[in-house]
Formats: structure tokens, sequence, C-alpha cells
């Protein structure tokens, strides 16, 4: 079993690889900006806003594509970059038993093309990506909030968003009802992360001296103090 | 209504017995209760007792839970109530309408979203009612304290009476906590209205 998956790990890249090419192939000059296969496992294409109805048709509906749904669909921020959002479409072939991944970017303002009508689930995953990142999607009718409360403002998964958020509820006894304040922590958020032993502290208080013998070996005669 | 157990005399050893005040587990002494009480209902047809300690032992014996199961604590909620753990055996059958419960147990983690229909169920429960906060995040927000989206206890939102606490907790601290709960109302029930 592992020697068939070693040996067919070269061969399954360069499938990839083919397969990505012939999308390029396929569509007009410009529209994949990039073909990757990751890891040598996970063909990805970078494909430009403008064209992306245009491969999903081609994926979807290609006879050597034939991605027939749309597995996920995500977004993800990068908020140093020009364009800080990436669209992500994990498609899965079951007839050609293929998978790919499309990616597209966009910033706040500028709106992605809708897959709503190539692969009608597309539209939860349009509403959850609306809802956390703010991603405006054209043609997409039904964008309404998926997840976060009632009248929420803001998009939680924004790097930018605080964690604890501008609102919490509580229970007025005067008003006999829910009321949203602004937050008050009675303790920040404390990060804990340099002392832990499982991110950064690789020595112990206390414990330097046999770390040290470990990683330099026994001292040559005559250097000890 | 005093707490006297001079009418009840007759029935085992009135002295050493605080009736219903505390549980009375299985043995000689609960035996020497269950006995005299059928003796005494045998010769004379009745038998006397406080009716709020009546009143409060029935209360104890049938808490009825609305079941909150918001998250995972819902679980070994869940264990508590089947074969293994049984609470039924306590009296303790989980209803699905807040006008038939006595007390709700908020198992899980209360969102901003949820805030409001938890309190409207608690607001449709009758009186008496009491509530269990079970677990982390309902006791106080836990892993999702500096959450955007949880509430910091489910205490901002209902008034709690017992907080069980874990992530989540095992059945039998759950079980705990209503026997608790019980121990709770034998000590402050009344039939008085608040």
């Amino acid at each position: 079993m592992a020697d068939t998956t070693e040996s067919a790990a070269p061969a399954l890249a360069g499938r990839l690889q083919a397969l990505g090419e012939a999308v390029r192939q396929a569509l007009p000059h410009g529209t994949i900006e990039s073909i990757a296969v990751e890891r040598g496992q996970e063909l990805v294409l970078h494909v430009r806003r403008e064209g992306l109805v245009e491969t999903m048709l081609l994926l979807r509906d290609g006879a050597d594509f034939a991605f027939e749904q749309l597995m996920d669909l995500c977004g993800v921020d990068w908020p140093e970059q020009p364009e800080r959002f990436e669209v992500v479409y994990n498609l899965l072939s079951l007839s050609l038993n293929q998978r790919v991944r499309v990616i597209a970017r966009t910033d706040a303002a500028t709106p992605v093309p809708t897959v709503s009508a190539i692969w009608p689930n597309a539209t939860w995953y349009e509403r959850e990506a609306w809802d956390m990142y703010g991603i405006v999607f054209a043609g997409q009718t039904d964008l309404r909030r998926l997840l976060t409360d009632y009248g929420f403002e803001g998009h939680p998964l924004r790097k930018d968003f605080p964690l604890t958020g501008y609102v919490e509820v509580r229970y007025d006894e005067e008003r006999k009802q829910v009321v949203y304040e602004p937050v008050t922590l009675t303790q920040d958020f404390r990060n804990f992360d340099f002392l832990s032993p499982w991110e950064a502290m690789t020595t112990l208080p206390g414990d330097e001296k046999v770390h040290l013998n470990r990683i330099e070996g026994p001292k040559p005669q005559g250097t000890n103090p | 209504m005093s707490g006297n157990t001079d009418s009840v005399a007759p029935i085992g050893a009135p002295d050493t017995i605080a009736w219903n005040r505390e549980h009375l587990a299985p043995g000689p002494a609960q035996d020497a209760v269950i006995k005299g009480i059928t003796g005494e209902v045998e010769d004379k047809g009745f038998v006397v007792a406080n009716i709020d300690k009546v009143v409060n032992w029935a209360r104890t014996g049938s808490l009825w839970p609305m079941t909150f199961g918001l998250a995972c604590c819902a679980v070994p909620m869940i264990h508590a109530y089947m074969a293994r753990y049984d609470l039924d055996r306590f009296g303790t059958i989980p209803r699905g309408s807040p006008r038939q419960s006595d007390v709700m147990i908020v198992a899980g983690t209360l969102t901003n979203k949820m805030a409001p229909a938890l309190r409207k169920v608690y607001d449709q429960m009758s009186e008496p009612r009491w509530v269990i906060s079970m677990g982390s995040c309902a006791n106080g927000g836990g892993y999702y304290h500096y959450s955007y989206s949880v509430v910091r206890g489910c205490d901002r939102i209902v008034p709690v009476d017992v907080y069980v606490p874990g992530c989540p907790p095992t059945a039998e601290g759950l079980i705990y906590g209503i026997m608790q709960l019980q121990k709770k109302i034998r000590r402050t029930g009344t039939i008085l209205r608040g």
C-alpha cells in the first residue's frame, strides 16, 4: 500500500498539473493567473474575478473536468495585501474522482460574481462569507446574515474585528427584556503563550544546565571556569 | 405550622428523625419511618404532617426539567437521563414544554442570539421555578468568555440556583447538582408566594 502511494505521488502531481494546464488552455488568455500543485496533491487555480463564472461553468460542464459539486466556499482575510480577501472554492468531481481549489481575490468594496446559478448550494456559503467577512457577491439575491445575531454590526472574522466585539447582552429587570450594552470586561484578555511549554518555552526555569549540555555535548577539558 | 413533630409522634422515632428536612438514605431509619407511616395509615386511616414539608417533598420528588441543551453539555445531560444513571428515579423527567417544567437546565454555550429565547422560555415557566447552570460556558462564558457572540454566564439572563462546574460536567456531576437543588428546596421551600 505504501509503495503504490509513493510511486503514484509524482504521477498524481503531473496529472494535476496537466489538468490545470488544460483548464488554462480552454479559457481566454489571462483568466487563470497561476497554477500550483500544493504538496504534490492539491491543484490550486488562481483566477481573475472577471473570468470566474466562465471558469466555473467550464469546470462543471467540461467533459474532462466534470466538477459537479461545490464542496465548500470560504473567505480568507489578508489585511496587509491590497486586495485583502480571498474567496476559496473547493470543487469535487465524483465521476472523475478529482478535486480542484479555485481562488479569486477581492477587496471589501468590489463584488465577486455569484456562483449560485451554477451550484445552488453556494447561496449558503456566500451568505456565510458575507456575514463573516463582508465579501459582496454580485448577482446573489439572498445576501442576508446567516450566523451572527439579529441586527449584528460588523464582520467578525475580519482580522481588524476585535475579539470581544462591541456589545454584550444582559436581562434588564426594569425593562423586562434582554438589552444590549457596550462591552465591559472585568479582566482583559491575556495571552499566556510566552510561558506555554507547548509553544515557545523549550527550557524550563532551573533546567538550563541540562539543556545546555544536551545541545553542546561534553565540554573540552580546561574550558570550565 | 411549627417544626415540632409531636403530632407525628407515633411514627418511628420522632425526635431523632428530621422528617423530610434532610434526604433519608435507605436503611433502618428509613424503614422505621415507612413502617411507622404504614402502621399509622392502617390504624387511623390518615397521617398528620406539616403541609409545607409535604409540599417540599412533592416538589423535590418531581423536579421536571425544561431541557435547554445548547451544546455539548447536553450529551452528559442525556447520559444522566438514560438507563445507567436514570434520573427518573428522582422523579426528574425531561419535558419539552416550559409550561410543564419546574427547573431549567441550561446545558451549554448561551450565545447573544439565543439569550432572548432563553429568557422567554424562562418567563413561560410557572412558579415555583429553578435554574441549574450546567458547565463552564453557562456558568461564566467558559472557553468563549472573550468571544464577541457569547453571553458571559447565563446568570446575566436568568437567576441561577445551582452552578454545576466542568467542561463538560459528568453525568454524576449533574445528578449531584440536582440533589443540591433538592436540598436547597427542602431548606428554603415555602408555600408562601414570592
